[in-house]
């Protein structure tokens, strides 16, 4: 018995540990990064090195918070060109295509 | 073990064989490596910006005659051509600046002048080649035939902070006009002594200018904001008047719409009497009367326009729009100012070019890697060519034209 809830509670760690990913499937997944590299690329560039926007490389992201990324994608940047993409994708959406920019995913 | 001996003949003839191919690629190569003989009027380039190359393509034959790779990063690509219409310089994201040939097919040389760059302009004599630049700002002027460096002109603001520069065009009297987003300045320099270029400041032009355009006779040069809603004009034929706003506050505080994709003010949407230019953040085109600069209409189209162009012949308006409403191409009829007709291309529409008459428009289909072409009086689709990720494209007619 306490060995069984010894590795449930491991368990519930791993899934807790494990990315938001895990609650999109591979389908949306690849549809937002399509998204990230042909839309977020108008202005961030294909390659992600800035545009009109600023760049999203991972050295460029180190300093922010996940945090207020997330709420520059939902909510935009007032003062800027930067869209509130909130309606087109959810919260848990923008914090997967969070995660991905800023481990360089599709670079 | 002994070694097959061949027949002498066999070795003789085989030894014309070689002869005779090693001298017709000499040939080859010291004419023309595989270079068409023909002219390039009817020819022109579709950009494939995931992958970096080009197509070049035949407008008569409406098909692909060559794909050119290397290009680096053409998220942002466009392109010029030589006045002779044999070559294509191609700006890239990256702040490439690449030569092509089109006869041949073949990246004639690039440079890597900057970190980021947006597009450029060849001049009225087709000497030199301008491109403007994100990162670090500023406008870089090349020798049109070598590439080589002729001027280098920053774009600081009062501060001597470096802005971004857009709406770069070429202007007569050898002169580039060009717009710092950041500073919110029109510029104008003549480069007629290449060796002292001179440059003249507009200030204060409004918030954030995105892009701009001027017009085909070249006298009027026109930015939009995106910070604010109205235009810039300045008339290059009266420059001491500066620049004035027109369309003020044509958003008359209607809520402005998050925008998904900049509007392109790329050549000039002028028709008769009217110019016809997209609204920021609104499911509109606005149109302005090009003789009082005021507002003569405003036409409600299916989403935000990306990109408002007029046939040469003027007769018809089509227009693309912004993520996520991408998928659709409208006509307006430039008499009625009425939509004539909506074309579903499909998923990411990104440019559309008119053949020199405008009998055709070839239109580029991201999602699907195809371009189409349109008959612009049935609107049938007439052709369909595959390409990666098709993005802009440009024909070899824009190389007698002012801005273009």
């Amino acid at each position: 018995m306490r060995k069984t809830s010894k590795w449930l509670f491991a368990l519930i760690i791993m899934i807790q540990l494990t990315p938001v990913s895990a609650a999109l499937d591979t389908a949306r997944q690849a549809e937002l990064l399509y998204l990230l590299k042909h839309d977020c690329g108008s202005c961030h560039g294909m390659t992600r090195k800035g545009g009109l926007g600023p760049p999203l490389l991972p050295e460029n992201l180190r300093d922010r918070p996940p945090m207020f990324m997330e709420n520059t994608v939902l909510d935009g940047r007032p003062g800027t060109p930067m869209p509130p993409w909130r309606g087109l994708l959810t919260e848990q959406e923008v914090r997967w295509l969070v995660e991905a920019i800023r481990r360089g995913e599709g670079l | 073990m002994k070694l097959p001996v061949f027949p002498r003949y066999l070795i003789r003839s085989c030894r014309w064989i070689i002869f005779l191919g090693v001298f017709f690629s000499g040939f080859n190569q010291a004419v023309s490596a595989e270079c068409l003989t023909r002219g390039t009027g009817d020819m022109g380039l579709v950009i494939e910006r995931a992958t970096g190359s080009l197509q070049v393509l035949d407008t008569t034959a409406k098909a692909s005659l060559f794909r050119v790779e290397g290009l680096g990063d053409l998220s942002h690509a466009s392109a010029v051509f030589s006045r002779d219409e044999r070559y294509a310089y191609i700006f890239g994201r990256d702040g490439g600046l690449s030569k092509i040939d089109l006869l041949c097919g073949t990246l004639v040389k690039r440079v890597v002048q900057a970190g980021n760059s947006i597009g450029g302009a060849i001049s009225q004599d087709g000497k030199l080649i301008a491109v403007s630049n994100y990162t670090p700002g500023g406008v870089k002027i090349f020798d049109a035939a070598t590439l080589d460096l002729v001027a280098d002109l920053p774009a600081l603001d009062d501060k001597d902070n470096a802005s971004k520069v857009v709406g770069l065009v070429d202007a007569p009297g050898q002169k580039f006009v060009y717009t710092l987003y950041d500073a919110g300045q029109i510029r104008i320099v003549d480069m007629t002594d290449t060796a002292a270029p001179v440059v003249q400041i507009y200030k204060n032009i409004g918030r954030q200018p995105y892009d701009a355009l001027i017009s085909s006779d070249g006298r009027y040069y026109i930015a939009g904001l995106f910070g604010e809603d109205g235009l810039a004009l300045l008339d290059l034929w009266e420059p001491d008047k500066g620049v004035r706003r027109i369309l003020d506050q044509y958003g008359r505080g209607k809520e402005k719409l998050p925008v998904y994709k900049m509007p392109h003010l790329e050549g000039w949407a002028m028709t008769g009497r009217h110019a016809f230019l997209p609204a920021v953040g609104q499911h509109e085109v606005l149109v302005v009367s090009n003789d009082s600069w005021k507002e003569a209409g405003r036409i409600a189209v299916h989403g935000q326009p990306v990109f408002v162009e007029a046939q040469p012949d003027g007769r018809q308006v089509w227009v693309n729009f912004a993520h996520p409403r991408n998928d659709t191409v409208q006509v307006i009829d430039t008499q009625t100012m009425k939509i004539v007709k909506t074309l579903q291309p499909g998923k990411g529409v990104l440019h559309m070019e008119f053949s020199p008459r405008g009998e055709s428009v070839w239109v580029s289909v991201r999602d699907a890697d195809e371009v189409h072409v349109y008959d612009t009086a049935s609107f049938e689709r007439i052709a369909q060519l595959p390409a990666e990720k098709p993005s802009g494209i440009f024909f070899t007619a824009r190389a007698h034209r002012t801005g273009l």
